[in-house]
C-alpha cells in the first residue's frame, strides 16, 4: 500500500517535466507534519513530490525508489529513532540495484538526547547518506541549497 | 480503586491531579521516573509511555536496541520479561499510585496483554486516535483489534479490579484540528469504549490555541459525556499543548500554565503535564518532576469556579451534530465511524491516513481561534461559520504550526 498524502482536493493536474521526489518517514516513525511541511517545501522547489506517509517500512521504502527512480529522496524522523532507523534504511537503499547514485538526505530529531549529534551526523553521513540535518536551526536553508547546488531541477 | 475512582477521589477532595508522558527503556530508570512522580509535591498518578518500535509492534528492532544499548524513546514493556515489568512497579504502584500505560498502537493487543501480565490494568488510545495518528494500519482493522483489546482488558475484572480506558481522541495530530471534531472522537471512543463493556473511562481534550475555545471544548466535552454516558464512571483529562512547543524554557511554562488554568476552569480532574524540553528532546527525570510540581502550585493558587460553565456554546452545537451524524450510520457504532470516515463525516485536517478523506480545511484567527475554511462532507452544513481560504504553502503552514511557539517565546527570546 502506497499513501499519497492528499494535500490539496483538487490535484494539480500533472506536471509532466518535472524532477521527481520521495518524501518519507522511516518504520518507527509516525509523525506526518514534519511529512506535510517537506511534500510542500519540495513541491515548491520544483519537484512532482510522492509522499510515502508514515511508517514506513523498509521494503516499502527501497521497492517505491526502485519503481518511480526519484531524483531526490527525502527521509525526515523526529521521533528520537532517526539515527538507527537511518543506519539500517541507509544499507538496504544504497544496496538496492541501481540506487548507490541517488541523491538521498536526512533531517529532523535524530536522537533522543542533543548529546552526541555531531557523532551521529558524521556516522550517517559516512553510512551512505548526501546530507543530514539534525534539528539546526538552519536546517531548512541548507537542505534549499542542497538541492538547488546537486538536483537538476528543471530537467526531465 | 481504580485508576478512575483514585482520580475522582483525589479531585473532590481538592486536588487536580496530574501526570507527566514519561517512558524510558532501561528498567533501572523507568522505576525512578515512577517514584520520582510519586514523591513529587503535587497529586500524581504514574506512567509508563512506550516506546516506537513497540508501538508498531516490531519487536526485533525493539530486541535489537536493548542489546545495542541503543536508546529508545520509551519503555518496551513487551519485550522485557514479565519480572522485570513487575520489579520497576513493586512497592512503587500502589492503592494510592495507580500506573497508567501509554502507548500510541493500532494493533495493541500483545501491549494489553503484557501490561495485564504486570498487574496493571489502566491504558489510553481509542480506535480512531491510536490509528489515524500513528501509522498507516487501516482504521476498520483498527476498530477490530480495539475491540478484541477491550475484551482483554475486561479480563482483569477476574482479579476484583476495574478496567480503566483514556480515549486519545481529543488529540489526534496535536494541531489545527477545530476543537469540534476533537470533542466528537473523543465522546465516540469513549461510547465504543462503553458499548464493549467499560465502566471506568476518561475523556482527553488537548489544549488547542485560544483559551475561550478550550473553555468552551472541554465544556462541551463534560455535558455530551453527561448526555450519552450517563451510566459511565467518566472524568475529563486535559493534555498541555500537544503542537510544536516554545523553545524557551519561560514561554513553555507560561503555555503550561495555560493548560492548568484551562483545566482548574473546566472543570477536568486530570491534566498530563509537558516540559520544558518538549521542543527538543525527551525529558529528564528531573524536568518531569518539575513540570508537575509547575503544574501542581498553578492549580493550588487558582480559586475552583463554584459553578463552571454549563453550556459548551458553539464547540458544542458542532460536536453534537457530529457525533449523531456518525450514530446513524449503523447500529454497530465500529462500523458506523469506519463509514463515517469513509463518507467523510469524520474528515480531520492534514492528517494523510488513506482511510482520512482529507477534505477538511482549517485555519487559525489572529486571535488563535480555530476556524473551518473548508468542511469537506462534515455534517455542519448551515451551523460552521465557513472561512474560506486558498490553499497554504510550506511557509503558510509552518506560520500555523507554530503560532503557540511563537506568541509564548515572543517576551523571552534572549534565553535561547
Ligand atoms: C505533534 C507531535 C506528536 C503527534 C504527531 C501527530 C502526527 N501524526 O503528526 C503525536 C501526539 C501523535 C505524537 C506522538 C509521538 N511523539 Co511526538 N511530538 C509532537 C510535537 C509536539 C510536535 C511535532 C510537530 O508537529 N512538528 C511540526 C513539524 C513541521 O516540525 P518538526 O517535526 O520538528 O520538523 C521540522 C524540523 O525538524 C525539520 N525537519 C524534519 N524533518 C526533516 C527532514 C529534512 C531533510 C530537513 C532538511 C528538515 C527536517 O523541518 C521541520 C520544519 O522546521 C513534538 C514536540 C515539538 N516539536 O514541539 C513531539 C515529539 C517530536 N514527539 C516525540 C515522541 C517521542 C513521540 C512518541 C514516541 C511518544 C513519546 N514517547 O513521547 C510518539 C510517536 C509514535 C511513533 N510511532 O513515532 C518527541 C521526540 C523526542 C526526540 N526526538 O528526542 C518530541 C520531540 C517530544 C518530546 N520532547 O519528547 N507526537
Amino acid at each position: 500500500m502506497t499513501s499519497t498524502a492528499r494535500l490539496d482536493p483538487h490535484p494539480a493536474a500533472s506536471r509532466d517535466g518535472h524532477p521527481t521526489a520521495v518524501v518519507s518517514s522511516m518504520a518507527s516513525d509516525a509523525h506526518t507534519w514534519n511529512l506535510v511541511f517537506l511534500q510542500l517545501l519540495v513541491e515548491e522547489l520544483g519537484f512532482e513530490v510522492t509522499n510515502l506517509g508514515p511508517c514506513v517500512p523498509d521494503r516499502l521504502l527501497v521497492e517505491q525508489c526502485r519503481i518511480r527512480r526519484p531524483a531526490l529522496v527525502v527521509l525526515s524522523s523526529v521521533n528520537g529513532h532517526g539515527y538507527q532507523d537511518g543506519l539500517r534504511v541507509i544499507g538496504q537503499l544504497r544496496g538496492a540495484a541501481g540506487l548507490a547514485g541517488m541523491p538521498i538526505v536526512l533531517g529532523g530529531k535524530l536522537g533522543v538526547s542533543g548529546e552526541h549529534r555531531a557523532e551521529r551526523v558524521a556516522e550517517l553521513r559516512d553510512a551512505g547518506f548526501d546530507a543530514v540535518y539534525d534539528d539546526r536551526p538552519d536546517a531548512i536553508e541548507s537542505f534549499r541549497r542542497f538541492v538547488a547546488g546537486r538536483v537538476a531541477v528543471g530537467r526531465p | 480503586m481504580n485508576f478512575g475512582e483514585f482520580v475522582r477521589w483525589r479531585h473532590a477532595r481538592g486536588a487536580l491531579v496530574v501526570q507527566p508522558r514519561m517512558g524510558f527503556a532501561d528498567p533501572t530508570l523507568m522505576r525512578a521516573g515512577l517514584l520520582a512522580t510519586r514523591q513529587a509535591d503535587a497529586a500524581t498518578v504514574g506512567t509508563i509511555t512506550l516506546d516506537s518500535y513497540t508501538r508498531v509492534g516490531d519487536l526485533d528492532a525493539a530486541g535489537h536496541a536493548l542489546r545495542q544499548g541503543i536508546a529508545l524513546n520509551g519503555y518496551p514493556i513487551v519485550n522485557h520479561p514479565v519480572d522485570t515489568t513487575r520489579a520497576v512497579l513493586d512497592g512503587v504502584l500502589a492503592e494510592d499510585f495507580p500506573v497508567q500505560v501509554r502507548h500510541g498502537s493500532a494493533r495493541p493487543l500483545d501491549i494489553f496483554a503484557a501490561l495485564i501480565r504486570a498487574g496493571l490494568h489502566a491504558t489510553e488510545g481509542g480506535p480512531v486516535s491510536y490509528c489515524l495518528p500513528y501509522g498507516r494500519t487501516p482504521l476498520a482493522e483498527s476498530v477490530a483489534n480495539w475491540a478484541a483489546a477491550c475484551e482483554l482488558l475486561l479480563t482483569t475484572r477476574q482479579d476484583g479490579v476495574e478496567p480503566h480506558l483514556e480515549t486519545f481522541g481529543g488529540c489526534m495530530l496535536g494541531q489545527l484540528c477545530p476543537p469540534s471534531e476533537l470533542v466528537a472522537i473523543s465522546v465516540l471512543e469513549a461510547l465504543f469504549f462503553h458499548r464493549m463493556g467499560l465502566r471506568s473511562i476518561s475523556v482527553s481534550y488537548a489544549q488547542q490555541t485560544n483559551p475561550a475555545q478550550d473553555l468552551e471544548a472541554v465544556t462541551a466535552l463534560r455535558r455530551l459525556c453527561a448526555e450519552l454516558l450517563p451510566g459511565a464512571d467518566t472524568h475529563v483529562v486535559v493534555y498541555a499543548y500537544m503542537g510544536l512547543a516554545p523553545r524557551t524554557p519561560a514561554g513553555a511554562r507560561r503555555l503550561f500554565a495555560e493548560a492548568v488554568r484551562l483545566a482548574v476552569a473546566g472543570g477536568a480532574q486530570r491534566l498530563i503535564v509537558k516540559t520544558v524540553a518538549e521542543a527538543y528532546r525527551i525529558p529528564t527525570i528531573a524536568e518531569n518532576v518539575a513540570a508537575l510540581e509547575h503544574a501542581a502550585a498553578t492549580a493550588r493558587a487558582m480559586p475552583r469556579p463554584a459553578d463552571p460553565a454549563a453550556s459548551g456554546g458553539q464547540v458544542y452545537r458542532e460536536a453534537r451534530a457530529i457525533v449523531e451524524a456518525v450514530l446513524d450510520g449503523a447500529p454497530d457504532l465500529g462500523r458506523a465511524i469506519v463509514l463515517a470516515f469513509r463518507r467523510g463525516l469524520l474528515d480531520v485536517p492534514y492528517c494523510i491516513h488513506p482511510d482520512n478523506a482529507g477534505r477538511s480545511r482549517s485555519h487559525l484567527d489572529e486571535d488563535g481561534t480555530l476556524r473551518w475554511t473548508r468542511l469537506g462532507n462534515l455534517p455542519l452544513g448551515g451551523l460552521a461559520e465557513l472561512r474560506p481560504r486558498d490553499p497554504v504553502g510550506s511557509t503558510e503552514l509552518l506560520s500555523a504550526l507554530s503560532y503557540t511557539q511563537r506568541t509564548f517565546d515572543a517576551p523571552h527570546l534572549k534565553e535561547v
